[in-house]
């Protein structure tokens, strides 16, 4: 756990030592704005709740989270520190466990920055704050699926550029296999399990439900099962692909 | 000690580095000779237990690399190729990430910290981000790096790549003050390198051992006495091709 801590610390601090931090953080800030006003008709709707605002966490993840989790393993492999890393006596899992948490509490840090929003709807009217709470926790929770996947994408290239697209293709097949038009394509022919079963690999369709305010069990294992499965991933790519 | 024994690493057909052993034992510094490709990197990420052997063992200070890994890496230092280091941190801040990782704690860690940063001479850049460095700054970061918990085994892979005549004299000064009690194993490809520092030379070329033996038997094996033309005469025999 020491070991998390320290690797955990180094990761996070790299992010503000460039202006990848700051650069994040403003845009992120603006386009999660931008969408909420613009796109989601925030103050038209003329309802207290920030439903335009939560709508478009997942596309707005979808490109932003990918330009974050790109260089924690490519980087590495390219500069060459992975060899340092992985000859310093910490374990794989405790480097793949640090670095994840890093950059998933760099999101998050994003993810609260969002709070004038919070604020702004309370001023205005009487929301629910239980569901805006629940989906505050919901956007945080899909925001690590998408980063362990973006993690272990990364460990597969040296490349950033690649484990970005690589991330983004990925992340929106996962996004989008709760699309109605997309599970209409199996729901003719296909048993309904199998389209059962692909709608529960969706981002969108827990995401959404946490959004609703509702915290079902079901929909917190779906991402802290998403999140073991790639990062347990990220480790054997990692293991298995050391020398290249 | 350091025990190595039938280390053997594969890539698909391509055989790295084949059915090398041998011992060391505190208060040597070997010297590792040979070609480029030869073998003598993918040994040290071997030893250093960053690739795991297709066969063999690597066992440090009674460690085995493979089965126990942490303890094996604890007990040593390493440099890998190149000296990467975090080009984003500074000097200081990447210092002490590796006195946190070494678990240094208290006034230990701070007389460590001086004194590395004294006998490097990195005073001076501390607070400078790693990638603003000259080759032969980054370079002593690296060797930091790796004498920073005073290990009992020093693997160092080309320490004195990059750097001028007088650093190069530097580093080869710290070398000899720290070799009386420690096992230090450099690559290098530097044959004068060998004369000045190492108490015994591994010759290697396409991953077999040719000579094992002390700089000066090896010399004697010619009539010039010259380092160069016995590093010649055995890696042309062999890896003319390489």
């Amino acid at each position: 756990m020491r070991n998390v801590a320290i690797v955990f610390r180094r990761e996070l601090a790299s992010y503000f030592a460039t202006p990848l931090a700051f650069v994040f953080i403003v845009i992120f800030l603006v386009l999660a704005g931008a969408f909420a006003f613009y796109l989601g008709n925030f103050f038209e709707r003329g309802q207290a709740d920030l439903t335009p605002f939560f709508t478009f966490h997942p596309w707005l993840y979808l490109f932003l989270i990918p330009a974050l989790s790109m260089r924690l393993w490519a980087e590495e492999r390219k500069s060459g520190s992975l060899e340092l890393l992985m000859t310093l006596p910490i374990t794989l899992w405790q480097a793949v466990l640090g670095k994840f948490a890093a950059a998933w509490a760099f999101a998050g840090l994003a993810l609260l920055l969002t709070f004038p929003i919070w604020i702004t709807v309370n001023y205005l009217g009487d929301p629910d704050n239980g569901a805006i709470l629940a989906a505050y926790i919901g956007s945080f929770l899909m925001a690590g699926g998408f980063l362990a996947v973006g993690a272990c994408l990364s460990a597969t290239t040296r490349n950033q550029v690649i484990a970005f697209i690589v991330t983004v293709v990925v992340c929106f097949a996962f996004l989008l296999s709760g699309l109605p038009m997309v599970l209409g394509l199996f729901q003719g022919w296909a048993p309904q399990v199998l389209v059962d079963a692909i709608a529960s690999f969706s981002f969108l369709t827990h995401f959404n439900a946490i959004a609703k305010g509702v915290i079902d069990l079901k929909d917190l294992v779906f991402f802290a099962a998403l999140i073991a499965a790639w990062l347990s991933a990220n480790a054997i790519v990692l293991d298995m692909k050391k020398a290249d | 000690m350091i025990e190595v024994n039938q280390l053997t690493k594969r890539y698909g057909s391509l055989t790295a580095v084949d059915g090398v052993s041998f011992k060391v034992d505190a208060g040597e510094v070997l010297g590792f000779l040979g070609p480029n490709g030869a073998g003598k990197s993918t040994t040290m990420k071997m030893i250093a237990g960053f690739l795991a052997p297709t066969s063999g063992r690597v066992s440090v200070c009674g460690h085995d690399v493979v089965d126990e890994p942490i303890a094996a890496k604890s007990v040593m230092g390493y440099l890998p190729e190149g000296a990467p280091s975090y080009a984003e941190m500074t000097v200081a801040a990447f210092l002490e990430f590796i006195a946190d990782v070494r678990g240094l704690t208290g006034a230990d860690r701070r007389g460590r910290f001086d004194d590395v940063v004294g006998r490097l001479a990195l005073g001076r850049v501390l607070d400078q981000p790693i990638e603003t460095l000259s080759k032969g700054y980054k370079r002593r970061v690296g060797l930091a790096q790796a004498i920073l918990h005073d290990p009992k085994v020093l693997i160092l892979d080309e320490p004195t790549d990059g750097l001028d005549p007088n650093q190069k004299h530097e580093v080869r000064s710290l070398i000899d003050a720290m070799a009386r009690d420690k096992i230090i194993i450099i690559s290098t490809h530097i044959l004068e390198e060998v004369d000045a520092v190492c108490t015994r030379a591994i010759i290697i070329a396409n991953g077999k051992i040719l000579a094992d033996d002390t700089p000066e038997h090896l010399e004697a094996r010619t009539p010039s006495g010259r380092l160069e033309d016995v590093f010649r005469s055995i890696t042309l025999g062999t890896a003319a091709h390489a």
